[in-house]
């Protein structure tokens, strides 16, 4: 038996050149765009970063801040560029203008009130049943964004040095990654980090692409950058490989958050923690070593629940040190009528700054009235329950062991998860590969392939 | 790195009298001093018992930030408690893993307070009490769930140990052997819940901040400087953050920035380089915000005033030394730096954009300390809040090239 579930919702614009309507043009298409018809010839700062692992990230992070590079800092350049485009009116409203508040209350939620974000238009329908979908060429993709709205290259240094290159020509051979301005910014400094943007990748996290939103973020080395991603069916709007990042000058509530440590994993310089006393349950890790076992362990994570057909959402915190995991429900709730309007009303959708605890308010009411009360209402609504989550909690770490004991050849990787099996009361899948079925249980939100 | 060097020197010397030092040193307990005026943040002054607990030299201490303690085994969010703390002045006390110079960790509880200026009320150091916790020896314990049968080594830390996860048992069983033996104290720390100081702990910690804010307090009268441990009022402008004087360090140009709230627009920050002439640093007042430099040769400030988060823009060019410390330049017009060649009405031609809240380019003839004039050329632009409010102009006096 198969069930679609939809919603009806206004995607949000991210670019000047995103239509709702399908229609592919052929040929040149004299837009100047970002595909093969305009690119060839055309030039884009690069930004080349700082790509050796070195043993100690923490050393590496401080001599980056010591750094004596005036003129490539990278957060001072994507400000620089950003500010550049704000004056040339590529966005479509100016979100220094939008209210911003911190709500009373011991979490500190942060609302912000943008009339403009969401417009007023005929809402479209979005498939939430399905966390992969194929990419599809006829709808907005990256490639349509027009070349002014993409503010550099950013790819790993050869040398393991830190270089900047004012006008680097595009290689379209090997699709670049770029930084690109998002034309509806939540805050200054909003944009969007498209990982080989001429692969035409669809929204979906792996290795590569999760450790390059890793090194931007400890590129950065400004703990109030954030960098975050939405998968399909938790509210990404665009079915195009993209992270999302900006500048907020406070800490995130999820970020004061206590947690609670669930494992160390030895010789695996990761540490696992479960969100405590927090409106949405969700998974912290902290990276320890490199930077290379924390990504792998992240993106494990993701394919787990991306193979499991789980929406989530995650947000890279403390450049690069701290990243939260969040399976969320809301969009299959909302597909099932499960939601009461006063929320709906609202229009919020949780993504992961919502998630995170910065709330976009359209309506000058929710605004005035907004509320920690009002908030941990929404948010209740977003996450897993206990039940749930723990299993599927149980998954990723299933996940997690399999990758882990796949390089140490040791005999010892299957009588763990038997033991691990038989202390959870739970069956695991054993085998590697797709994991068709869910975990049978009572759960709140069912999904059925 | 002298200038650094010079800064840190600066620091103290031009805040308390000179035997602070050795009074300093003369006491037994472990803490740091740190200036947020100085660009990182570093630490100005590091007493012998720090120094013994975490086993570097003095030279190789001062003029670090601390974060140079911590490695992988340290909180992170602990970390961004103390982060925020700095941002908002205030106290803090927590529990944190920090690690000696052979890479051994250990636990200490963290106290620190910020020392305030009696003038302004800028918080002008940080003062950093580390108190290690008892019994927590080099050893590394190992988690057992059943005392019985295993050997536990906890040293003599008497916090409960709490499992969240059977399976860690599990894997912590199977290769506590390996564990055991091993001297490789990289990335593995058995014993990561938050050790607890105790009540004696907390109680000495504070001790020690009272009696090292009393020196403190003590040398700087005789400076006629006066530093106090709360925040005095000051005369009506908003506190300032701290992390704005990290940030504003880093620009290596020289500026000035002024307040067209307060009544004459003064100047309420000059940068480093600007002073340099004269060598000198001093406190000076911050506005809240948080300046970024840019390629584009555009500063970016992001305000934040008390709750509200903020957004602004400005745009900087480039710069001029006028050779006016920092003391002298505070609370003082931009008008100061004309004289008796300055066109008047390029003067008024200024104070009319201020007012309309317009960007404007000048060139004028302004003077120097000594009296020694140059062209100028000066763009003003407005500082705009998060709600649109426009806060304060800056003011820039770039470099004529003659």
């Amino acid at each position: 038996m198969s069930l679609s579930l939809k919603i009806k919702r206004v995607p949000t614009v991210v670019s000047n050149y995103q239509k709702e309507e399908v229609g592919r043009r052929s040929g040149g298409c004299g837009r100047n765009c970002f595909n093969m018809c305009c690119l060839p010839g055309a030039k884009l700062p690069l930004y080349a970063y700082h790509g050796v692992d070195s043993t100690s990230d923490e050393k590496a992070f401080a001599e980056l801040e010591d750094a004596d590079i005036p003129m490539a800092f990278l957060d001072s350049l994507i400000l620089g560029e950003w500010e550049d485009r704000m004056q040339r009116g590529l966005f479509r409203y100016d979100v220094t203008a939008c209210e911003t508040t911190v709500i009373p209350g011991k979490y500190g939620f942060i609302a912000q009130l943008n009339e403009s974000r969401h417009q007023r238009k005929r809402p479209t329908e979005f498939r939430v049943d399905k966390v992969l979908l194929p990419f599809d060429g006829n709808k907005f993709n990256f490639t349509k964004v027009g070349q002014e709205e993409v503010l550099f290259q950013f790819e790993a240094s050869e040398n393991g040095e830190v270089q900047y290159y004012q006008n680097a020509p595009i290689d379209v051979e090997n699709s670049p990654n770029v930084v690109a301005i998002n034309v509806s910014p939540i805050e200054y400094g909003h944009v969007l980090l498209i990982p080989r943007i001429l692969e035409c990748l669809p929204q979906r996290i792996d290795h590569e692409s999760f450790l390059l939103a890793l090194h931007m973020a400890v590129e950065a080395a400004n703990p109030f950058f954030r960098i975050g991603y939405n998968s399909l069916g938790a509210f990404a709007t665009i079915n195009h490989l993209h992270f999302q990042a900006y500048y907020l000058a406070v800490p995130f509530p999820v970020e004061k958050a206590s947690t609670k440590k669930i494992s160390i994993i030895d010789n695996c310089g990761v540490k696992i923690s479960e969100l405590r006393n927090y409106p949405v349950r969700g998974l912290a890790f902290e990276g320890r070593n490199t930077l290379q076992e924390l990504s792998n362990m992240v993106s494990d994570t993701c394919v787990c629940l991306q193979e499991n057909n789980i929406p989530y959402n995650v947000l890279i915190s403390d450049c690069g040190k701290r990243v939260f995991v969040f399976p969320q429900c809301y969009a299959e709730k909302q597909a099932m009528g499960e939601v009461g309007t006063e929320l709906l009303d609202t229009q919020v959708n949780p993504a992961v700054w919502e998630i995170s605890g910065h709330m976009v308010l359209k309506r000058k009411k929710d605004y005035e009235e907004a509320s920690e009360e009002n908030a941990l209402r929404l948010l209740a609504e977003v996450s897993l329950s206990e039940e749930r989550f723990q299993e599927v909690k149980a998954l990723i770490f299933h996940s997690i062991f399999c990758s882990l004991n796949e390089e140490a050849l040791d005999s010892e990787e299957d009588v763990e998860v038997q033991f691990a099996e038989d202390l959870l009361g739970m069956k695991l899948k054993q085998q590697q590969g797709s994991h068709s079925a869910m975990v049978a249980g009572t759960h709140d939100c069912l999904v059925m392939q | 790195m002298e200038s650094q060097l010079a800064l840190i020197e600066q620091s103290f010397n031009s805040r308390y009298s000179c035997h602070v030092r050795e009074a300093l040193d003369e006491l037994p307990d472990s803490f740091t001093i740190t200036d947020p005026s100085i660009c990182g943040h570093p630490i100005v002054y590091a007493s012998r018992g720090f120094l013994k607990m975490c086993g570097y030299s003095r030279e190789e201490v001062i003029g670090q930030n601390g974060r140079i303690f911590q490695g992988p085994g340290t909180d992170r969010r602990s970390v961004m408690e103390i982060r925020e703390a700095i941002r908002e002045e205030r106290t803090i006390q927590l529990n944190l893993l920090n690690y000696r110079k052979d890479g051994t960790p250990f636990w200490m509880l963290f106290h620190m307070n910020p020392i305030f200026s009696k003038e302004d009320g800028t918080a002008i150091h940080f003062l950093a009490v580390q108190m290690p916790l008892s019994g927590r020896g080099r050893r590394r314990g190992r988690l057992s769930h059943d005392s019985g049968t295993e050997d536990v080594m906890f040293g003599s830390c008497r916090k409960e140990v709490c499992f969240d996860s059977l399976l860690e048992v599990g894997r912590v069983l199977e290769h506590n052997n390996s564990v055991l033996d091993s001297e490789d104290s990289a990335g593995v720390v058995d014993i990561e819940e938050t050790c607890e100081a105790n009540e004696l702990e907390k109680r000495r910690a504070a001790s020690a901040i009272k009696n090292i804010l009393s020196v403190l307090t003590h040398y700087s009268e005789l400076t006629g400087r006066l530093v106090c441990g709360k925040r005095g009022c000051c005369n009506g402008t908003s506190p300032l953050g701290s992390s704005v004087a990290i940030s504003l360090g880093r620009i290596k140009q020289s500026f000035v920035l002024t307040d067209m709230h307060l009544p004459d627009m003064p100047i309420v920050y000059a940068s480093d380089a600007f002073l340099k002439l004269t060598g000198k640093s001093h406190t000076c007042r911050w506005f809240c915000g948080h300046l970024k430099y840019s390629s584009t040769c555009k500063l970016v400030i992001e305000c934040s005033q008390r709750c509200e988060v903020s957004l602004g823009y400005l745009i900087l060019l480039l710069l001029a030394h006028a050779g006016y410390s920092r003391h002298e330049v505070l609370g003082r017009n931009c008008r100061f730096l004309s004289g008796m060649d300055t066109d008047p009405s390029t003067l008024f031609h200024i104070k009319e954009s201020i007012r309309a809240e317009r960007p404007c380019t000048v060139r004028i003839l302004n003077y120097r300390k000594d009296g020694s004039s140059f062209w100028n050329l000066l763009h003003i632009s407005p500082v705009r809040s998060a709600s649109g409010k426009v806060l304060f102009s800056c003011f820039n006096v770039p470099v004529s090239r003659t």
